[in-house]
């Protein structure tokens, strides 16, 4: 390292390692309810990961919640883009997840047939 | 050299910018009290004793440790002084053992006359005290280690001056002790006894082995013969220690003194000292002539001869066979002087005045002994022993009238005195080797270069054909510096003499308190006039050595020499 | 590649490794493998929180959430119910002291709302065996900045200006010493950080040191840079192996980088760094004692001037600061002076971590501005006195500190205020106090530590404070006599007048404080032989009241024998026999037995 610019490339480099330790950034929340789980969460959840790894996704957190009520509709996957409103999405399936991650959190585009509630801040 | 001016007391006074408080008080006629502080070794400002005011400082400092300044101003006797002084001397009383009265120092005592001086009457602290063995598993020195004050100077003594480092502080805190490494006893250690601590300690922490009990009980029993020799170095101080001025040559007054004390023999030490001059002059001609090895090295000093022991024992070669004068005279007394008194050797107690601890247990060697009846030298005596003695017996020293020794072993001349100071013991052997090599009367005796106080003093002196390179040194730090040279090859020295004390022998382990390099000078001086006031001035010329060569030893070098005169070194395996 | 999905930070700090954080980490793998979460879950071993007393220490993200007391057996719970599911296990967040509810969040903490983490501000939240979690909290960016666009006179100017001062004591201004060091003349010059932190309860620069390593190893190259050094040591004591450990990596790794050794960020500049063990002593915090002791000397102090920015390391001129002072540094040269003399005091700028210890709810590591009075550490962060007890005193700076009473704590902490009411900031050790502590046996013992640390070189220090130690125990034991406040009054004067370092010199402090505040318990122990605080067992006797129903369970316990009475008739202890175990009085049903 002899640059300013090796330094902050190196800082720049580390910081996307620990993002997940700093708040802001998208977030995608599975619901993880014992209702969730029995309707195949955890296998939602193993392709969120698969899918933000396959496409490097930065900035991007992925979190459990518990069941929130609407049990015939699990699995419920919910994208929180920074400044905008909560996005439910029910009935999420393995299939339906590199959709929900390419439209909606890679490009903002909010797939509006998957969608079971919205909850603006 | 830079100049400042301070303020103490009121009065300024300039000093150079390099110069310590305690240096400005001193040249400003003030008398303040210390401890730790000793004129020729590095300060340490561990006792707290010199503390003094200096204005803007947070506290009061330590006057020996700390710089003068431009404009400082110094306080030696406000309130806040006298009252940190005597609580220091009182916590130091508080920890050492108050028996004043049978101690050897008492009335010759730092820490005593300052108690004295600053009125002190009672001690308020009583509990803890430090309880530590008495070390006196060796001939030379005692070590009573609870009357110690930490003041360090006999670690600083040992390591700087001498470069022995027996010495350092051991534990911590209220347990801190002075020891040798794993605190084994001074005969453990790689101790040299030169008895340097012992000169700069300020109590009785290390002392001289005492021997005149045994040395009275000797002159008391009547079926002894007790014959006594006198070093050189003692003539020029054992009147400091009978309140006579330093540097007072006290050689008649002295011999007076010791046949008032009882012995009945006074023989002078100065003649085996030529005798010395003889056998390692002849040996130094022999190396030369020989391709024996060189640079010889002299061996008249014991600590010197320890310390080669203990710290080169690969350069003993290089040392005289040659005894020294104390043991050559031991050893002739118990057999020249017996056959020729028709005394036995067995009836002989032979003691020694020597200005030097190390002396004791160069006397106690087990191949001193040239009889097979015991040790040539029976028993050592310092200066200060001898002068303990002599108040003992109440004997007004300084209304003696002088006396001469005996004859025929107290015959000497300037060559044996002066072996007292460094240097001596070269120009002596020069006065003699350069006559018997070129056959010639030297028209200069004093040969200056080797002489005074310089750590390391060389030459070059044509003797005959060849210029003879010599070097002169004492104190074994300075010994140590030329050793490293003979062993890295870059010393093409013929003759090195090297005596262990600053000055030599007087400035020995075994001479009178208060010794710094001014009285060692006025010693010094001391030693020379005796030599410009003897009639006889060359070794070969003293007519008692003459006839004990032509009638008994026959000749230097000799079959009988090296039976009786001449020793061997073996390396000491300590510490 | 993986994507990881949350980063559980374990603490590894001593403390929380002593309550068996290594432990819960094998546990945590092992559990995580068991459910094929490891790939997705990454465990980062984290550096001390300073809140050691509720370890082990878990802040799971992306949440933050922060548990306490974690203990293996609890892993199952925590990763079922947190990492797999997403639940929070409310059993094991932390509970606030006075109203026992539960805080999920870290910085929610009555503990740390208050502080003010500069410091401190990585520890606990990067992986300080990781030089990338350091440099992405912007590590190194300091250094960066000073070679490459400012003289080493702007740095020393800069630290100047920032007002910092010494963090290890003595609280001299840092810039001035970086300055004398950097206008002495010498061919070689040399940077030591004093890590020998040695105060009793005093841990912030282990903490700091076990981590953030970095910030230290980054703080001492801007000073090398500053002063022209190009050598450094670090002193730091063979206690601590984890410390040792961490900075030993954290230098290889900062030379892989380039960002220790020749040249770095092409500047020209060269700068190497060594640890050094110190082998336990005390003393060998005092700045010159401590450089003898590099220089394989016995650890002494000796007398200044020559101070060591002229004449240090080998003779060489040094600059000598503490963990914490070095620590202060990257972020000065990162925000500007300004920045930070904004924060604390006139003439105490910045941040002092303190160390909160003794009758106190919340012990651990606090960092605040300076100016903060002591009643919003002890009450508001400390979160006041435990068991209802109350606040009786201080003791602030460790053993050479001095001892406020409770009339003091609206005082602001900063230097110059403490040493005006005879304590000092110190190292910054706060030992809290109830009306349980006699004041007499708390300064005997702080005297029988600088006593028993006492190097033995200069008489009033080695001396005088065994004297001083003799008369308290003499006092504590009820055999104090008429005088011996005087006595010990004359004594810590004479002391702290002529004793060589600066550890002689403050060991008198903490009696000369409590005869300060509480000389009316020193009377008491000497002329009345009674210990107010009931401490000192030789001044105080067990008695029983007139609560006693006789039942006769304390003569059946007393191990003496010395308790008479009748059944159901009440019973008497014979004074002269009683040993003072105290064993009858935890007996007694109806606690008729007290203390006095």
């Amino acid at each position: 390292m002899k640059t300013i610019e090796d330094l902050k490339r190196m800082r720049e480099q580390f910081q996307a390692e620990n993002s997940i330790r700093q708040t802001g950034g998208i977030q995608v929340i599975v619901g993880m309810g014992t209702c969730g789980i029995a309707a195949g969460a955890r296998e939602v959840m193993t392709a969120i990961l698969g899918e933000i790894a396959r496409r490097n996704l930065k900035n991007v957190t992925v979190r459990q919640t518990g069941c929130i009520g609407m049990c015939e509709q699990e699995v419920l996957v919910d994208v929180v883009r920074p400044g905008e409103p909560r996005i439910t999405y029910g009935k999420v399936t393995v299939a339906s997840v590199p959709k929900i991650i390419g439209e909606h959190v890679v490009n903002g585009r909010i797939i509006e047939d998957l969608v079971v509630g919205k909850i603006a801040d | 050299m830079e100049l400042v001016k301070v303020t103490i007391d009121g009065r300024q006074i300039e000093v150079a910018k390099t110069t310590t408080v305690l240096e400005a008080i001193q040249k400003a006629g003030i008398k303040i009290p210390t401890l730790c502080y000793h004129p020729e070794l590095r300060p340490e400002g561990a006792c707290r004793v010199c503390m003094v005011e200096v204005e803007g400082a947070r506290s009061l400092v330590a006057s020996c440790v700390y710089p003068v300044s431009q404009g400082m101003v110094v306080r030696t006797n406000t309130a806040a002084v006298r009252e940190a002084r005597r609580m220091v001397v009182e916590l130091l009383l508080a920890n050492h053992p108050k028996d004043c009265f049978t101690c050897a120092r008492n009335l010759n005592c730092e820490l005593q006359t300052i108690a004295a001086d600053l009125g002190l009457r009672g001690i308020r602290f009583e509990g803890k005290r430090k309880s530590i063995p008495i070390d006196a598993n060796n001939p030379s020195l005692v070590r009573e280690q609870e009357k110690c004050i930490l003041c360090g100077r006999c670690i600083r003594a040992c390591s700087e001056r001498q470069g022995v480092h027996v010495y350092s502080f051991v534990k911590r805190g209220f347990n801190t002790n002075v020891a040798p490494a794993f605190e084994v006893g001074l005969d453990k250690a790689p101790c040299t006894f030169c008895g340097q601590c012992a000169t700069v300690c300020p109590t009785a922490a290390i002392v001289e082995k005492d021997d005149t009990r045994e040395v009275w009980q000797a002159i008391s029993d009547s079926t002894k013969h007790v014959v006594v020799q006198t070093a050189p170095a003692v003539r020029v101080a054992l009147g400091e220690a009978l309140g006579m001025g330093p540097g007072s040559v006290v050689t008649g007054k002295m011999v007076a003194a010791l046949r008032n004390l009882g012995f009945n023999r006074v023989f002078d030490t100065d003649f085996t000292a030529d005798l010395t001059i003889m056998e390692e002059g002849y040996e130094f001609i022999s190396r030369l002539n020989n391709g024996g090895k060189l640079p010889m090295i002299t061996s008249c000093s014991p600590g010197w001869v320890n310390f080669v022991e203990i710290m080169y024992p690969e350069l003993l070669g290089h040392l005289s066979t040659a005894k020294s004068p104390q043991q050559m005279f031991g050893a002739l007394v118990k057999t020249y002087y017996a056959e020729k008194s028709g005394i036995k050797p067995q009836d002989i107690v032979s003691v020694a005045i020597m200005p030097c601890t190390a002396k004791k247990a160069e006397a106690a060697r087990e191949e001193m002994d040239s009889t097979g009846c015991g040790p040539d030298v029976d028993f050592v005596l310092t200066t200060r022993e001898l002068a303990r003695m002599i108040k003992e017996a109440g004997i007004d020293f300084s209304s003696l009238t002088a006396e001469q020794f005996d004859a025929p072993l107290g015959i000497s001349t300037g060559a044996g005195v002066i072996f007292g100071a460094t240097g001596g013991v070269m120009e002596a052997a020069l006065r003699t080797v350069v006559e018997v090599v070129t056959g010639k009367e030297l028209d200069c005796l004093e040969f200056h270069a080797v002489r005074g106080l310089n750590g390391v003093k060389e030459a070059e002196i044509p003797v005959g054909d060849l210029k003879v390179k010599l070097a002169v040194t004492h104190t074994l730090s300075n010994a140590r510096k030329l050793l490293d040279k003979i062993n890295s090859g870059d010393a093409d020295y013929h003759f090195i003499e090297i005596m262990a004390c600053p000055g030599g022998c007087i400035g020995g382990g075994g001479q009178p308190y208060a010794s710094c390099g001014d009285i060692r000078q006025k010693r010094l001086n001391s030693i020379y006039e005796c030599d410009q006031c003897s009639s006889l001035r060359k070794s070969h010329e003293n007519p008692a050595v003459k006839e004990l060569y032509d009638t008994w030893l026959g000749k230097p070098l000799g079959e009988k020499s090296y039976q009786i005169l001449h020793t061997h070194y073996h390396p000491q395996q300590r510490g | 590649m993986q994507y990881i999905r949350a980063h559980v930070l374990i603490c590894a700090g001593t403390g929380c490794t002593a309550s068996g954080s290594k432990k819960l980490e094998a546990a945590l793998h092992e559990e995580l493998v068991k459910k094929g979460l490891d790939k997705e879950i990454k465990i980062v071993e984290t550096g001390c929180h300073g809140f050691c007393e509720a370890g082990p220490l878990v802040i799971i993200y992306p949440e933050g959430t922060f548990y306490v007391r974690v203990k293996e057996e609890d892993v199952p719970e925590l990763v079922e119910s947190h990492l797999y599911k997403g639940r929070v296990v409310e059993r094991l967040l932390y509970k606030e002291p006075v109203t026992h509810e539960s805080v999920p969040n870290y910085n929610e903490l009555g503990f740390y709302k208050k502080q003010r983490r500069m410091v401190l501000g990585n520890c606990g939240h990067i992986n300080p065996e990781i030089i990338g979690d350091y440099i992405a909290n912007g590590g190194y960016e300091a250094l960066a900045k000073v070679l490459t666009s400012m003289s080493s006179g702007a740095v020393v100017n800069e630290i100047k200006q920032a007002g910092l001062r010494g963090r290890g004591g003595g609280g001299f201004p840092t810039g001035m010493k970086w300055e004398f060091t950097q206008k002495a003349t010498g061919d070689k010059k040399y940077v030591v950080c004093n890590a020998d932190e040695g105060d009793p309860g005093a841990f912030m620069d282990r903490s700091i040191l076990e981590g953030d390593p970095h910030r230290v190893i980054e703080g001492m190259t801007v000073c090398g840079y500053a002063i022209g050094a190009d050598e450094g040591y670090l002193y730091v004591r063979a206690e601590y192996p984890l410390a040792i450990k961490r900075l030993t990596i954290a230098i290889a790794q900062a030379e892989e980088l380039g960002l220790l050794g020749e040249n770095i960020f092409n500047s020209g500049f060269n700068f190497h760094l060594k640890i050094k063990e110190g082998a336990g002593a005390f003393v060998c915090g005092e700045e010159t004692a401590l450089l003898a002791s590099i220089e394989g000397k016995r650890g002494m102090p000796r007398p200044r001037p020559p101070f060591p920015a002229i004449s240090g390391l080998w003779g060489k001129p040094t600059n000598i600061n503490n963990v914490e002072t070095f620590a202060n540094i990257p972020q000065i040269i990162n925000n500007g002076a300004a920045w930070y003399a904004a924060i604390g005091t006139e003439k105490s700028k910045g941040t002092k971590v303190f160390a909160l210890t003794g009758r106190i709810n919340h012990t651990g590591l606090a960092e605040v501005p300076m100016g903060i009075t002591m009643r919003e550490i002890i009450f508001d962060i400390g979160g006041g006195i435990p068991d209802g007890k109350n606040f009786k005193a201080v003791q602030i700076g460790g053993p050479s500190g001095g001892c406020l009473p409770k009339e003091l704590l609206d005082l602001p902490v900063d230097y110059d205020s403490l040493v005006q009411v005879g304590a000092m900031m110190g190292s910054g050790g706060l030992v809290v106090m109830d009306e349980t502590t006699c004041m007499v046996d708390l300064a005997k013992f702080f005297l029988a530590f600088t006593q028993s640390e006492s190097c033995g070189k200069c008489t009033p220090c080695r001396e005088g404070t065994m004297r001083m130690l003799e008369i308290l125990t003499r006092i504590t034991d009820g055999e104090g006599k008429v005088g011996d406040i005087e006595l010990l009054e004359e004594l810590a004067r004479n002391i702290k007048n002529t004793a060589l370092c600066g550890l002689g010199q403050t060991a008198p402090n903490p009696v000369l404080s409590t005869l300060r505040y509480f000389r009316q318990e020193y009377e008491t122990h000497i002329n009345e032989k009674r210990c107010p605080a009931g401490v000192c067992s030789a001044l105080t006797g067990y008695k029983i009241t007139d609560k006693c129903i006789g039942c006769g369970l304390c003569k059946k316990t007393c191990p003496a024998e010395v308790i008479s009475g009748e059944l159901k008739g009440r019973h008497t202890i014979d004074q002269e026999k009683c040993i003072k175990c105290g064993d009858c009085a935890a007996k007694c049903p109806l606690k008729a037995i007290i203390k006095g």
